[in-house]
């Protein structure tokens, strides 16, 4: 038993905090956010170029042949910057699913996809070039066509794709309980890397914010909330890690893991900004203050595919059948 | 990162399973209880476990122990909680009085006292909390004065498990009576046997005496009995509390593991179909899984750098939290026979409810926890 990455995943872990930390700082990102576009369509080429979109590919489909542990990362540090691109659209959703011809094509950042769980709504609708959906008993590829609607986080807009576009067939129906297990994995995965820097934005400001001449952390009202915003994002990140390791090996418990996770991870990162807010006093709730994009994106996370109460009552039916 | 057992800790994760299966006594299937014939077949079952080799597992093998991987610890843990049976009886001993003898006995020490936890000879008991002093551990007033080749001891200790039955006691005293709080203390090894050593049973919520007062009049220990050095008990008496805190994970969440695992059966019979209950069911069994991983993390840090990682100071607190909302939820989905104490379950559960007010109290308090991980996890100024 070894519940750790290796050095290579943690080194690759470094390269992309360091990256995005750079490229996408919280003001960038801010910016980004408020566009018409809500992105940056440049910064594909660049993820392409680092190799981020093949990371699960095989090497014959123009990928590095490594698995979900190593994506698992990137959702977590991807989430933790609030990149805002259609990264979990084509890499959870989508790619696992596609012909080695196409993958090549989107690993060579040349089009970019996601797919709609429900057969409606679609994360980066705008952004990307095609959308995978189930018709019957069909796996469908349709042109991403249709409205994209004002999203809450709008660092991760959803639309509501057209009806009946044509499309080509690249599988069946039984593509959509893995993609919902990615799906709910890298969500978890992102929850914990946002979660994580609410988190440290607020013990900073609590170590530095003074009130009634001493720095507010020294206050059990404000740090015992933090305590707990500790715990419960440590618990969340271990559920996250297992849900990852279950998808990379195709385990018989990875869509309970991944259901787990995602409910889990996706409350705990609600609470934990709701806390960050309300710690930072005023400021955390202007919209010049970054702690509402993470808000926003942990609701984005905590709603998708369902709220947990509804993954919740599947894993009831799973430990009580 | 792999959670699959080894071949070599598959090849023990087996031979535990079927040793408690050969060998638990069916007597101790049930609620805990403090009578006296539970405690004798608790410390054959523990004394057993000893000659098995399975207490002392991770202790080094000239104590008496294994020197065995902590993960086999970890999985000696999880196959008795898998078996719902209960663990070692020398709790303060094997957690507590024996790491910390490790860490700063002398070699007669170690020799003296170690072999004798691990077969359950010796019961120990911890005498750190007094009347006055609670979370506050520095504010000890139970005196040590030296005397010749011994100390004369004086005082009163509070919330002391295992005392009624204990032959040893790790006792936290002021020996400089000039001295104010971290100064001044010395650990001592104190012989509950010894003449002037007085415990009375404190009736708890559940109705039972598990825990003790201790009173100490003109107790002589002998000066061989400190252990580290004359004054300086309260780096000794953070050991103690490390291991406490650090090595307990396990145990906890085995114990939470059995509580989770009873929840489930109790729903099934009783075909629980209320969403909102089977809501907070799924949520209970999410949150186990989410601390024993937590601790295979810990573990895993443990085994790489030596150093036990801050993950686990996360274990007790959720540990304690999650297994009192999982008792309350049990008593509800017993329904308004729950009031009941000698229900089909024979008060399993109501018992478990009630002690589990406890568990965010014994160990540290989960305020002083929240402090531990505000202050030295996060970094925050310290508020005292």
């Amino acid at each position: 038993m070894e519940f750790a990455f290796t050095d290579e995943q943690e080194q690759l872990r470094r390269e992309a905090r360091t990256f995005l930390a750079d490229r996408y700082p919280s003001d960038r990102v801010a910016e980004l956010a408020d566009s018409d576009d809500g992105w940056d369509a440049a910064s594909w080429a660049q993820l392409a170029e680092l190799g981020w979109i093949g990371v699960s590919v095989p090497e014959e489909a123009g990928g590095a042949g490594l698995g979900f542990l190593e994506e698992a990362v990137l959702f977590e540090e991807l989430g933790r910057a609030l990149y805002p691109g259609p990264y979990f659209s084509t890499v959870a959703l989508a790619l696992p699913e596609l012909s080695a011809e196409l993958q090549r094509d989107a690993v060579d950042g040349k089009t970019r996809w996601s797919a709609s769980l429900d057969g409606s709504l679609v994360p980066d609708l705008a952004s990307v070039d095609r959308v995978l959906v189930v018709r019957g008993g069909d796996l469908v590829a349709v042109q991403a066509e249709g409205q994209t609607l004002e999203t809450m986080d709008s660092t991760r807009r959803l639309g509501r794709l057209a009806d009946g576009g044509a499309g080509d067939t690249v599988g069946d129906a039984s593509a959509l309980d893995r993609m919902r297990t990615r799906a709910f994995a890298a969500l978890a995965l992102e929850s914990v890397g946002l979660a994580q820097r609410a988190l440290e934005l607020t013990v900073e400001y609590a170590k530095t914010r003074e009130q009634f001449g001493k720095p507010i952390g020294i206050y059990q009202a404000v740090s015992h909330r933090l305590a707990d915003s500790y715990a419960l994002t440590e618990l969340a990140r271990s559920l996250a890690y297992w849900s990852a390791w279950c998808v990379a090996e195709d385990d018989d418990e990875a869509p309970v893991a991944a259901a787990a996770a995602k409910a889990y991870a996706g409350d705990v990162a609600v609470t934990v900004c709701e806390y960050a807010i309300q710690a930072h006093g005023g400021i955390g709730f202007t919209w010049e203050h970054p702690l509402h994009r993470y808000y926003k994106r942990a609701q984005w996370n905590q709603g998708y595919g369902g709220y947990p109460a509804a993954q919740r009552a599947e894993i009831a039916t799973a430990i009580l059948s | 990162m792999d959670l699959r057992d080894t071949s070599e800790e598959a090849a023990f994760r087996a031979e535990v399973r079927g040793w408690i299966e050969a060998n638990f006594p069916t007597k101790l299937t049930g609620p805990r209880s403090s009578d006296a014939e539970y405690e004798r077949a608790w410390h054959e079952w523990s004394a057993k476990l000893a000659d098995a080799g399975y207490a002392g597992l991770t202790w080094p093998k000239e104590y008496g122990g294994q020197g065995a991987p902590y993960p086999h610890q970890a999985i000696f843990l999880e196959e008795t909680a898998r078996a719902e049976a209960p663990q070692h009886m020398n709790v303060i001993g094997l957690g507590m009085a024996g790491p910390t003898i490790i860490a700063h006995g002398t070699e007669e020490q170690k020799a003296r006292y170690l072999p004798k936890i691990l077969d359950a000879d010796e019961i120990w008991c911890q005498g750190f909390s007094e009347p006055g002093a609670g979370s506050d551990l520095a504010s000890a007033r139970t005196s040590a004065r030296l005397e010749g080749d011994h100390f004369v001891v004086d005082g009163q200790k509070v919330w002391s498990s295992f005392a009624h039955i204990a032959d040893w006691c790790i006792l936290v005293t002021r020996s400089d009576p000039a001295s104010e709080k971290h100064a001044g203390l010395t650990y001592l090894l104190v012989d509950m046997h010894a003449p002037g050593v007085e415990t009375r049973p404190l009736r708890q919520i559940t109705g039972e005496a598990e825990f003790n007062e201790i009173f100490f009049t003109d107790v002589e220990v002998p000066v061989e009995n400190v252990l580290g050095e004359i004054g300086q008990g309260w780096s000794v008496a953070m050991t103690t509390l490390l291991h406490e805190r650090a090595t307990l994970g396990f145990a906890l969440t085995a114990m939470l593991e059995v509580n989770v695992r009873k929840l489930l059966t109790l729903a099934k019979e009783r075909g629980v179909d209320d969403p909102l209950l089977r809501d907070r069911i799924a949520q209970e069994w999410i949150e186990q899984r989410a601390l024993r991983l937590t601790n295979y993390r810990a573990l895993t840090q443990l085994m790489k750098t030596g150093m036990p990682g801050p993950e686990g100071s996360v274990s007790k607190l959720t540990w304690s939290e999650a297994n009192q909302r999982l008792t309350k939820l049990a008593l509800e989905i017993l329904g308004p026979d729950a009031q009941l104490w000698n229900g089909d379950n024979h008060g399993y559960w109501q018992y478990q409810q009630l002690r589990s007010r406890g568990n965010t109290i014994e160990a540290g308090t989960s305020e002083i926890l929240r402090n531990i991980i505000a202050e030295r996890v996060l970094g925050l100024p310290r508020s005292r």
